[in-house]
C-alpha cells in the first residue's frame, strides 16, 4: 500500500468558508429511484437542519426513507431534487474525487456490521483512512495507537477482526471513523449487532466523544437507549419528516406510540377544521 | 485460492500442449500439415479455456468483495484506487498461478516422456515457459479489469448493501 499513499484527492472549492451553526442543511430534498420502470419516491421533499455538535437520531420504520435520508446526509447519495449542504458545501456539485475527499476528511462512518477489512489488523484498519488522506507512516502509527488507546484497545493493536468480539470490532470501527478528525460521524445502527450491555458501552463511548470533542454524531437507529440519549430525534415516515423533537417529548412512548399520538392529533385537527366548515 | 487454482490449471494445460509439441520434435517425429493444424486448434482451444477460467475466477473474486469495496469508498478511496488494487492483486496472483501452472504442465509432459529429457530443446522449453507465464499474467489482469472497473464505479451504498 505504500506506493498508493500519495493519493490525495483535490479538496472541493468553496467561495467563502465560515463555520455556520448548522453543519448539515437539507433543503426540500426529493429522491426517486427506479425499480425497473416503477418510480419509488423514497424521499418526498425533506428539509432538515442538523446543528454542529449535535447528537441526532434518525428513526423510522423500514421503507420509510430513513436510510435514504441517512445516506444523503452522509454524502453517500445525491438528491434527485433539492440540495444537501454538508458544512456549506452543496454535495450535488461535487465530482467523485471531491466526494471521496469529503468522505475521507469530513465524515467518519460506523456500520451495523462493523465493515472492518478482515485481512488487516486493528491498527491497520484504523490507519487505512489516514493513507487516503496522505499521512506519513509515522503519523499513522502514532495517531492509530492513540485512537485505539482511546477506545480501550491498546492491547489489541495487532489482532485481526476475526480475533475480536463484536463490541471490540465496533470500537475499532469507532477509532477508524475518527482517523482523520472528522466533523461528522455517521452511525448506521451501530448497536444493531451487539447485545444490550455492549450496546450500552458503545452508546456511552459515542456520547462521550460528542461531549468531549464536539464532533456531530448522526445515527440511524431502532435502539431505545440510543435515541433517549440524543439531543434531537428526527422521525421519518413515508419519505417525509414527521417530527424533529428532543427525546423527552416522546415521553415513555416508543416511536410507534408517539407517532400514533401525532396521528391522533392530526386527525383531530383535520376533523375540527372540517367540522368548522 | 480458487482463483489461483483456476489460472494454474488453465496455464498448465496450455504449457502441456506446447511442451508436447517440443517432445515430439525431440523424438524426431515429423509433424504433417494435418497434425499441425490440429495442434494449432488445440492451442487456440486451450487459450480459450484459460481465458474463460481466469475470467470466471476473477469475476467471482471481485464480486465477493463488493462489501469491502463499498467500505473502501466510504473511507475516501478514489475509483481508480480500487481498480489499481484489483489489477495489482490479479497481476500478482496471475503471475504466481501461471508460473506454478507452467511448471506443472512441463513436469507432467516430462514425466510421461522421460526418455526424451536429454534430447529436448531446452531453449525452446524456456521460451515456452516464459510465454505461458506472460500469457497467464496478462490474461489475469485483463480478466480482472472489467469487473474491477464495474466495482469501482458502484455507488458506495449499493456496494455495501450487496448480499453475496
Amino acid at each position: 500500500m505504500a506506493s498508493l499513499e500519495s493519493q490525495t484527492p483535490a479538496a472541493p472549492v468553496k467561495e467563502e468558508y465560515n463555520a455556520s451553526e448548522n453543519i448539515v442543511r437539507v433543503r426540500n430534498v426529493k429522491r426517486t429511484y427506479y425499480i425497473g420502470e416503477n418510480p419509488v419516491h423514497a424521499l418526498r421533499g425533506i428539509s432538515l437542519d442538523i446543528r454542529r455538535g449535535e447528537f441526532m437520531a434518525i428513526m423510522g420504520p423500514s421503507g420509510s426513507g430513513k436510510s435514504t435520508l441517512f445516506n444523503m446526509v452522509g454524502g453517500l447519495d445525491k438528491p434527485t431534487e433539492g440540495t444537501v449542504f454538508i458544512d456549506e458545501v452543496d454535495i450535488s456539485q461535487l465530482d467523485p474525487g471531491e466526494l471521496a475527499w469529503l468522505r475521507c476528511r469530513k465524515i467518519g462512518y460506523i456500520f451495523q456490521t462493523f465493515n472492518l477489512i478482515p485481512v488487516m489488523t486493528a491498527l491497520e484498519n484504523v490507519t487505512l483512512p489516514m493513507i487516503f488522506a496522505g499521512a506519513s507512516l509515522d503519523e499513522q502509527m502514532e495517531r492509530g495507537k492513540k485512537l485505539l488507546e482511546m477506545v480501550g484497545l491498546e492491547h489489541r493493536l495487532h489482532n485481526k477482526p476475526g480475533q475480536l468480539s463484536g463490541g471490540q470490532q465496533q470500537r475499532v470501527a469507532i477509532a477508524r471513523a475518527l482517523a482523520n478528525d472528522p466533523a461528522i460521524i455517521l452511525a448506521d445502527e451501530p448497536t444493531g449487532n451487539l447485545d444490550q450491555k455492549v450496546g450500552e458501552e458503545i452508546i456511552q463511548m459515542l456520547k462521550r466523544l460528542n461531549k468531549e470533542s464536539g464532533v456531530t454524531i448522526i445515527t440511524a437507529t431502532h435502539d431505545d437507549k440510543m435515541y433517549k440519549r440524543s439531543d434531537r430525534v428526527s422521525i421519518v415516515i413515508d419519505g417525509e419528516i414527521q417530527a424533529v423533537v428532543p427525546p423527552d417529548q416522546l415521553g415513555d412512548n416508543t416511536v410507534d406510540g408517539f407517532l400514533a399520538q401525532l396521528k391522533e392529533e392530526k386527525d383531530a385537527a383535520a376533523a375540527a377544521a372540517a367540522a368548522g366548515n | 485460492m480458487i482463483t489461483g487454482a483456476g489460472t494454474m490449471l488453465g496455464i498448465a494445460f496450455l504449457m502441456s500442449v506446447f511442451a508436447s509439441a517440443l517432445v515430439l520434435q525431440a523424438k524426431g517425429v515429423e509433424v504433417e500439415a494435418a497434425q499441425q493444424q490440429k495442434n494449432t486448434w488445440l492451442v487456440i482451444m486451450s487459450l480459450l479455456v484459460c481465458f474463460v477460467g481466469i475470467t470466471n475466477s476473477m469475476l467471482m473474486s471481485v464480486t465477493e468483495r463488493y462489501k469491502e469495496i463499498g467500505t473502501f469508498k466510504c473511507l475516501g478511496a478514489l475509483d481508480n484506487f480500487i481498480v489499481k488494487l484489483f489489477l495489482i492483486e490479479s497481476g500478482l496472483l496471475g503471475f504466481a498461478g501461471s508460473l506454478a501452472g507452467a511448471l506443472l504442465g512441463l513436469v507432467f509432459v516430462l514425466i510421461t516422456n522421460i526418455g526424451v529429457i536429454t534430447s529436448l530443446n531446452w531453449g525452446g522449453v524456456l521460451l515456452q515457459l516464459l510465454m505461458c507465464v506472460v500469457i497467464g499474467t496478462v490474461l489475469s489482469i485483463g480478466a480482472a479489469l472489467p469487473p474491477a472497473l464495474r466495482a469501482a464505479k458502484m455507488q458506495a451504498v449499493d456496494a455495501m448493501r450487496t448480499e453475496v
